[in-house]
């Protein structure tokens, strides 16, 4: 059951933003975050909610996977609406009892930043559902690789990276037969109380470590034998080529982020 | 013929840090050995025996502590040879999961050539080349983790093959895999051996498989015992047993059954001779 686990959320496709050269979409990625941030009101906002659903709609991504990336942040979004409807003390009374005071633009505040948090977790996911791992990790490689000159270890990061996703899989497969092989040893893993339960991890965690040094160790026999000597000198066979796809997807940023500062002008 | 690797008065030795005063552990002692070009090898001895250790310094991986090992005409203890040994020498390990480095399957069979520096096309070219080669290249795009035991050592083994290697080292490549998977490989070797000429050194716990080679060597604390033809090796039954290794069933059979009276060739190794001689018994 364990074993058909998906890495990362990566939701295989073939639109045009699936087809996209992976740095690019990294780097665009991080200009929406901007892009986001420069939106001074609702208005503004309401271009960005734009520019997400039409790459949405483009990538084909099932919508309903646009509200499984939002579970894991709703209490986040929760928390910040909440403070800002309690916690902004300015603009018009409209509502007083004992210390709370809520005001317009506490409500206008908090509505601003929910509708920011999920633009901002909505468009990022996006990344990871239309990128494989693999693909974002060599174009963070190759996005750092300038950082080389000045002795960052790129390479080495991004080969750890790839081996973390690798053996994630082996490792929960392991971890599934270290439990039941406790569990025929008579140990109690899910009954007693929160420390007792503690505890109990303990006889899964040693094993599991143990055996990941020793397959860290025969991994490392096995890269030396398959000649790995590091970065230096190393080839790749994919080679990542930005085409017209990606020029047009620039443009397209471009002309979003143009529109935001506009209605940033125009509603000043 | 030319011999591929030539150890000479080999001599290795680990030393055990751990006890209070440290313990040198003399693995290997004077071993002289020559492969041959093209020969298919079986190296056997029990747990503990060095024949692990033994491969491990046919490239490069550990270095002698006395005496030589060439690979290829290189000696081993220069530096400046090591990445053209290895790539001549791959070498296969028993656990798959633990020599698969990347996520998709082509990737992990491109990693050797990346690391050498291999022109993407030509990568692109001899990756889809050794997957055909082990029958992989349908799952080219798989998830290592998806892939049956049999499967995930033929990966291995194509991810050694594409760096175009004269010989392959395989350390007990069958020890984890199922029945279905242990032919599987085994019908790989075969055919690498045949066809592609590739030299193999295979280190196997099953008798059956060594049974298959062209040569047998036995190794026991380091020295080596019997070198000869599988016929030759175990037809000596009783030396075999008292070195803590077993004998392919059929020959088993045929042992005791010559033991016992019977008049049963001892050179039997496959079930076909084993079930001849038996009908010839029979009918005699």
């Amino acid at each position: 059951m364990l074993k058909d686990i998906t890495i990362g959320q990566f939701f295989p496709g073939s639109s045009a933003v699936h087809k996209m050269d992976a740095r690019v979409k990294l780097v665009l990625t991080i200009v929406f975050i901007v892009m986001l941030f420069s939106a001074k009101g609702m208005a503004g906002l309401c271009v960005c909610i734009a520019f997400t659903l039409l790459i949405f709609a483009i990538s084909r991504i099932p919508p309903a996977m646009m509200l499984k990336s939002l579970k894991p942040i709703a209490p986040l979004v929760l928390i910040t609406a909440l403070l800002n409807i309690f916690f902004v003390k300015d603009g018009d009374k409209l509502f007083e009892w004992k210390f709370i005071l809520i005001t317009d633009k506490g409500i206008d505040t908090a509505v601003f930043m929910v509708v920011r948090i999920i633009c901002l977790i909505v468009g990022s996911s996006l990344l990871t559902y239309t990128t494989s791992p693999i693909d974002i990790t060599d174009a963070i490689e190759r996005l750092l690789g300038p950082l080389k000159r000045v002795k960052f270890p790129v390479h080495e990061l991004a080969m750890i990276m790839t081996i973390a996703l690798r053996f994630i899989p082996t490792l929960i497969e392991e971890t599934d037969k270290i439990i039941s092989a406790q569990k025929a040893r008579g140990s109690e893993l899910d009954t007693g109380t929160l420390t007792e339960k503690v505890k109990g991890m303990l006889p899964i965690f040693i094993p599991l470590f143990a055996s990941s040094f020793r397959r860290a160790d025969e991994l490392a026999v096995a890269m030396e034998c398959r000649c790995y000597h590091g970065g230096e000198g190393r080839t790749r066979m994919k080679q990542m080529k930005a085409g017209r796809r990606d020029v047009f997807g620039c443009i397209f940023t471009a002309v979003f982020f143009a529109a935001v500062i506009a209605v940033n002008i125009l509603t000043k | 013929m030319d011999n591929f690797i030539q150890a000479k008065d080999l001599k290795f030795s680990f030393t055990d840090n751990y006890s209070e005063k440290p313990v040198k552990n003399e693995v290997l002692k004077n071993i002289s050995l020559n492969i041959e070009r093209g020969s298919f090898v079986a190296l056997l001895g029990h747990n503990g025996s060095g024949k692990s250790t033994l491969a491990k310094c046919f490239n490069a991986i550990y270095l002698p502590e006395g005496g030589k090992v060439y690979v290829n005409g290189m000696d081993t203890a220069e530096e400046k040879n090591l990445m053209d040994i290895r790539r001549s020498a791959g070498m296969v390990f028993q656990d798959p999961d633990n020599q698969i480095v990347a996520t998709i399957v082509e990737e992990d069979v491109a990693f050797a050539l990346e690391n050498l520096g291999v022109e993407p096309a030509e990568i692109r070219r001899r990756v889809d080349d050794s997957l055909k080669t082990v029958g992989m290249y349908e799952y080219r795009m798989h998830a290592p983790h998806r892939l049956s035991g049999g499967q995930k050592q033929r990966v291995a083994i194509a991810g050694i093959l594409a760096m175009q290697p004269e010989c392959i080292l395989l350390d007990e490549p069958t020890a984890m895999l199922d029945p279905q998977g242990r032919r599987e490989v085994m019908e790989t070797i075969k055919k690498l051996n045949r066809e592609n000429g590739v030299t193999i050194v295979l280190i196997t716990h099953y008798m059956d498989e060594a049974a298959q080679a062209d040569r047998v060597v036995v190794i026991d604390d380091g020295e080596i015992i019997l070198d000869s033809a599988p016929k030759q090796v175990f037809s000596q039954v009783q030396t075999m047993k008292n070195l803590g290794l077993d004998v392919p069933q059929a020959t088993e059979l045929a042992y005791r059954l010559s033991k016992a009276g019977y008049d049963m060739p001892a050179d039997i190794l496959y079930e076909d001779e084993c079930v001849q001689a038996i009908a010839r018994l029979l009918k005699g």
